[in-house]
């Protein structure tokens, strides 16, 4: 008995070994991602998932705070460390093509044809140098949320669906006290907050102001419309008074105001979806970007975070990246992380699904994701700052928005110039 | 003793008692001074390295470019600003944290009971978490909640924006640095005066000094020292100011209108939300060698010496 049981361990040990040496030769990958505790623990779940499905691949998965994680891969790469297959997000993806840690994604492996018919149609923006660097698993985009039990009281009997409604719904819903002092927003008003996206991909287009040039490279917004749009905008705060800036204080003191329930309605992410699910006692609702009329052009912004292939995946290291990197983006992996993360899927199977589509919180933004841009940054935080800056010079200097419209385009177009004379002396 | 200093001659032959001491001190030394030169001075001298360079923060390379960035720098309206924003918060900050310090030192020197209460009052806000602090005083200031403007409407008056106005944001953020710092004054203030001998009040009242011309005197002169070191720490602090703006002015940082921007909040952002470290880095040169010229100006003409 002894005998039989060595020999068959014995057997067993050849058999092993044997079947080791058929598969090819183990690669070892690095992914990384910032610490955002849902999407870690996801990725680790599904790594031992591809690791099964990819016998002879694995992955490494590291994790860096947001705060630094510019500076790690900074320090990392140089040093020859650092991914093989790095997550970012979209508007830095030209910061890392410039610097020369992205590689293009290689068209055998994803045919742009394909991509552009597979994702959802924001992803062209952030066709760089005419190609693709990075994919999505998942996008967000905005929508409005109300609190039920504000408007119900305020006799507004369903959430507005045009800005004229919008606007009666939220002159209802203010409160002031004696001296004037609003108690309760109407409209949680955050230029700072998302506004500027709204201000920028929703109101200035359906006014009548396209935002830049087709090819990103200029801004187009400074005309009667767009100034029109802004004043819309501006007006709600000083003609109407329904809403104040920093009403409550804090880079999301207009989130915090709804789920107080002191503002009425607010313009918001779908990355906010949780939060407020959490945070919020008053019944509430989503609902999609209100219009100019109620079948007028629709508008949103979206944005995302992308998956793309650093210039460290060579050899066989770049066939397993572009292996996971499949696997990332697939449609199981979105669906997956939906239900985990809560982020929208970025393929359009996936919108297209009537039973997402129909979701009472996730609804809103799925429709919106079919008319969703995102917006080409070279900058975030200065063009931002530029939009915020318009609005207070309306708001607080009392300038007409067209002026303050002409100096926000001079000022976001110095910006834009500066990043494409650089690009172009780098080729 | 006598079999160390036959053993010395052997290891250091020149070397007396009190060298061989020093050499001592500056071994021990030489660990700060190690900690001192990696932590201090080699990022110093990179940040003045990078000043020279252009640097995305992530690239590998970092052309020479000369003073480009210094050059950028001046055609930046939000530099210029935030120059002139750091000179009015030093402008404003310490005449009056040095002032209601003085004042109120005095005063507590004439406190007899519960003085330890007292000055543990106006020592608390140094204490206090700056960031709590902050979130609290923009509290105070909203034109919707805040108590402050609370007082204005009972009173009658119309209500004021504070932090909302790009003319009243930057003193309203002022006023709650000087309420940070006046307990931390105080105290200086309150051992300088201490160390003011006695003899000289009592000779001066002799002499039938009044009131005003004791202080004037006496007591400011032999404060000097208490005065020149007050003025030229709270400079160098006024002229490093960021964590208050940047909590008290959260979603528009520096703003409305970069109306509250200081020189480090412009650097951080230049540096870290945008990516433009050379520009940081030249930035961070300038303010390097602003702090630098005033402080040694400062010393020059604050620290006469008293002589009687």
């Amino acid at each position: 008995m002894k005998h039989v049981l060595a020999l068959l361990a014995a057997v067993g040990l050849l058999l092993g070994l044997a079947s080791v040496g058929a598969t090819q030769q183990q690669v070892t990958i690095t992914y990384w991602q910032y610490f955002f505790e849902s999407k870690v623990r996801l990725i680790d779940q599904l790594i031992p998932q591809f690791q099964a499905q990819n016998p002879g691949i694995r992955v490494v998965h590291e994790n860096f705070p947001y705060d630094t994680y510019n500076q790690k891969v900074a320090s990392a790469v140089p040093a020859g460390q650092g991914p093989d297959v790095i997550n970012l997000f979209y508007g830095w993806v030209p910061l890392y093509v410039d610097s020369g840690y992205l590689q293009p994604l290689p068209t055998d492996a994803f045919p742009v044809q394909e991509l552009e018919r597979e994702f959802v149609p924001m992803l062209r923006n952030s066709r760089f140098d005419g190609k693709y660097w990075a994919l999505p698993t998942a996008v967000r985009s905005l929508a409005m949320f109300y609190n039920d039990d504000l408007l119900a009281r305020a006799g507004v009997a369903r959430a507005p669906v045009t800005w004229d409604e919008f606007l009666v719904a939220a002159e209802k819903t203010t409160v002031r006290d004696a001296a004037g002092r609003i108690q309760v927003e109407g409209f949680g008003i955050a230029p700072g907050g998302q506004d500027h996206h709204l201000i920028r991909e929703v109101l200035f287009r359906q006014w009548g102001a396209a935002p830049y040039s087709p090819d990103g490279r200029r801004v187009t917004y400074a005309t009667p419309q767009g100034a029109e749009a802004l004043r819309w905008y501006t007006d709600l705060i000083t003609r109407h008074k329904v809403g104040a800036i920093d009403f409550f204080p804090g880079a999301n003191g207009y989130r915090n105001a709804f789920m107080a329930g002191r503002a009425a309605m607010i313009f918001d992410g779908s990355f906010a979806i949780g939060a407020i699910r959490g945070g919020t006692r008053a019944k509430w609702g989503v609902a999609p970007l209100p219009r100019r009329s109620a079948g007028g052009e629709a508008s949103n912004f979206g944005s995302y975070w992308v998956h793309g292939l650093t210039v460290r995946a060579t050899g066989p290291k770049r066939d397993a990246a572009i292996r996971f990197l499949k696997f990332l983006v697939s449609p199981e992996v979105q669906r997956v992380w939906l239900e985990r993360v809560g982020e929208l899927p970025a393929s359009r199977s996936l919108v297209s699904d009537a039973r997402l589509a129909n979701d009472a919180v996730f609804g809103p933004f799925i429709q919106g994701l079919a008319y969703s841009r995102a917006t080409f940054f070279v900058d975030e935080t200065a063009q931002r700052q530029v939009l915020m800056d318009a609005v207070n010079e309306v708001v607080v200097n009392n300038k007409s928005p067209m002026q303050a419209l002409q100096e926000a385009a001079a000022k976001e177009q110095k910006i834009l110039d500066d990043f494409w004379t650089k690009r172009a002396k780098k080729q | 003793m006598a079999t160390r200093t036959q053993a010395a001659p052997t290891t250091w032959p020149h070397l007396g008692l009190g060298a061989r001491r020093a050499l001592w001190a500056y071994a021990f030394l030489l660990v700060p001074l190690a900690f001192f030169l990696a932590i201090r001075l080699a990022p110093a001298a990179s940040s003045l390295y990078i000043s020279l360079h252009e640097w995305n923060i992530i690239s590998p390379e970092k052309p020479f470019v000369g003073l480009r960035n210094f050059q950028t720098l001046l055609a930046d309206p939000r530099f210029a600003r935030a120059a002139l924003n750091t000179v009015r918060y030093v402008a404003v900050g310490i005449p009056a944290q040095i002032v209601l310090g003085l004042l109120l030192a005095m005063a507590l020197r004439r406190v007899t009971r519960l003085r330890g209460l007292f000055r543990a009052l106006y020592f608390m806000p140094f204490v206090t978490p700056v960031v709590a602090a902050a979130w609290v005083w923009q509290w105070m200031y909203s034109e919707q909640f805040g108590p402050l403007n609370s007082i204005l409407v009972a009173l009658g008056l119309p209500t004021l924006q504070f932090l909302r106005s790009p003319g009243q944001a930057l003193y309203a953020i002022t006023a709650m640095i000087v309420w940070q710092y006046l307990g931390f004054q105080i105290v200086i203030f309150l051992a300088g005066l201490e160390a003011i001998p006695r003899v000289y009040y009592e000779a001066a009242e002799v002499d039938g000094a009044s009131g005003w011309q004791l202080f004037r005197h006496v007591t400011i002169p032999l404060l000097n020292p208490t005065l020149v070191f007050s003025i030229v720490y709270s400079t160098i602090i006024y002229l490093q100011l960021f964590t208050q703006v940047l909590n008290m002015t959260f979603q528009d940082q520096g703003g409305p209108l970069a109306s509250t921007l200081t020189l480090v909040l412009y650097v951080y952002q230049l540096g870290f939300q945008r990516f433009r470290m050379g520009e940081a880095a030249a930035a961070t040169a300038v303010l390097f060698a602003v702090i630098l010229a005033i402080t040694l100006l400062q010393m020059k003409i604050l620290s006469k010496p008293v002589e009687y």
